[in-house]
């Protein structure tokens, strides 16, 4: 994915320049201050919103250039998790983690029912499959939005807050979750954060397959190794991309007051 | 507070003309278009058609009751009472019933429609849908769309038949109209333009109130205050169209069948 000089505005300029690339099973984590377009960066990535100026690629997709049709078939190899999980008030936890493969064969089959179990299992939450999103908790929503996103097991996801508004337990169970997808699928991802501990525990730990559980790196291990960078935005504009340890020893005043 | 600027009120006036005439024709270009949607298409039926019939029946009844009872005293000073089922099928079938039945379904489906898809854009759940590679306006405006316009035809048709048993009760058990002479008169006092003219009516009519319905809903910003207001502003804006449309139909009709 790469963003090249791309701005857009609404009443005012919301983000201006903005060019950054995330290679193939990089997690990039979008930090800033409410309100800095980080969620908008999200939305121009899937083409749910088009750019004033600027080229977006996604994929080997110009999303910029792609009609709103077109953009239907390319968003179905990208899986999202909104802010607020967006989860389909009307419908069964297993029809929403099989919405998308219910549009392809118009019902839930045996194998689609086999491949939502896989994925409710992946975020332990089984037991939920034909409950109505209403009777699950904040977390548990948010866990039943990741399993709609990967369902397919998309090549590029999206995290818009998944932790926002939870207690630190829920949280570490919902970065776990995305630390296993990162580690154990290697899937490209783009993670909306307000919470810098989310942040930290994303760049210096890992899933360990064998413990199944996610577990901090050794000393000596270089958090870069775990293909983690950070991106800081401030008024619309990047203002640092960089690793972990590079951030932790970054002079600029505005980011150890943003650190602190 | 900002100064009110005619030029910006101006522009989103025609913006809003323009998308919605951009959601229109979407919602009737995706019927010839794949996915088709029909088990949703069949649950929007249900709930439009079988769930407004009650009120749509009450309606067509005491209209065609009221009819026959207000004109009775004039049709009377002219000896011409026994006219009341002509005059009762006539107003029913060609005015009376398709927009009442109209303005009923505006009032229960227009706001239904924008306040569950206002819900749905206000908690991002329509941008989850395009998220995930589905065409709202296929998977949620056509089914409505394609519904309203169906069972509206077939509610008007039953709001008509209601009406004229409505004006037939009171003719018969307050005025003291023979059955037969009231079914004859009403039956020979319509013509193939009338009921034509009725029942083109509710296709254009349930057209304006499913997409009038899902445009505000769709535009609905603004959290659950957003929602209340795309709501009303769908009922009122739907009542109104339906209205200003009929006139304009009944004229081109009236042209067309040289009345």
């Amino acid at each position: 994915m790469s963003f090249e000089d791309v701005a857009i505005a609404f009443d005012h300029p919301v983000l201006e320049s903005i060019s950054f690339q995330l290679p193939r099973g990089e997690t990039k984590i979008l930090m800033g201050v409410a309100g800095t377009g980080k969620t908008l960066i999200l939305k121009l990535a899937l083409g749910l919103l088009k750019p004033d100026s600027g080229h977006i690629n996604v994929l080997d997709n110009e999303v910029t250039a792609m009609r709103e049709q077109d953009l239907f078939a390319f968003r179905r190899n990208i899986g999202m998790v909104f802010q607020e999980s967006a989860l389909f008030d009307s419908m069964t936890v297993e029809e929403n983690v099989a919405y998308r493969l219910i549009e392809e064969t118009g019902r839930v089959t045996e194998e689609i029912h086999q491949r939502v179990l896989e994925a409710l299992r992946f975020v332990e939450l089984e037991h939920t499959v034909a409950l109505s999103p209403g009777e699950l908790s904040g977390g548990m929503r948010r866990r039943v939005a990741i399993a709609r996103a990967i369902i397919t097991q998309p090549e590029v996801l999206l995290y818009d807050s998944p932790t926002g508004g939870l207690d630190p337990v829920t949280s570490n169970t919902i970065i776990e979750l995305i630390v296993k997808q990162r580690d154990v699928y290697h899937t490209s991802s783009l993670m909306v954060t307000h919470r810098l501990q989310d942040a930290f525990t994303m760049a210096s730990h890992y899933f360990d397959r064998q413990q199944n559980k996610m577990v901090p790196v050794g000393d000596g291990v270089d958090c870069g190794d775990l293909n983690t960078r950070f991106l800081i935005l401030r008024d619309g504009k990047i203002i640092f991309e960089g690793k972990a340890a590079e951030l932790l020893r970054c002079d600029d005043p505005y980011i150890r007051e943003y650190l602190s | 507070m900002p100064l009110f600027s005619p030029t910006e009120f101006a522009k989103d006036q025609v913006l809003a003309v323009q998308e919605y005439s951009l959601l229109a024709g979407r919602s009737l270009s995706n019927v010839f278009a794949k996915p088709r949607y029909l088990d949703d298409t069949l649950q929007q039926a249900d709930q439009i058609g079988v769930g407004s019939l009650p009120i749509v029946v009450l309606t067509g009844f005491f209209t065609g009751a009221v009819l026959a009872l207000q004109t009775s005293g004039t049709l009377e000073q002219f000896g011409s009472l026994s006219l009341t089922g002509k005059l009762v099928a006539f107003s029913m079938v060609r005015e009376l019933g398709p927009v009442l039945t109209g303005l009923m379904v505006a009032g229960r489906n227009s706001s239904g429609m924008a306040s569950e898809l206002g819900s749905m854009k206000v908690t991002e759940q329509i941008d989850a849908m395009r998220a995930m590679g589905v065409d709202p306006s296929k998977k949620l405006v056509t089914p409505r769309v394609v519904a309203t316009v169906v069972m509206l035809f077939f509610l008007s048709i039953i709001s008509d038949l209601v009406g004229l048993t409505g004006g037939f009760m009171i003719s018969y058990l307050l005025l003291g109209l023979d059955a037969n002479q009231y079914w004859t008169t009403a039956y020979q006092g319509l013509r193939f333009g009338d009921v034509l003219m009725g029942l083109s009516k509710p296709v254009i009519f349930g057209f304006i109130i499913a997409s009038i319905g899902c445009y505000y809903g769709l535009s609905a910003k603004g959290g659950t205050q957003g929602v209340g207001r795309a709501t009303t502003q769908a009922v009122v804006a739907a009542s109104v169209l339906i209205l200003v449309s009929d006139f304009f139909l009944t004229r081109l009709l009236m042209g067309f069948f040289q009345y």
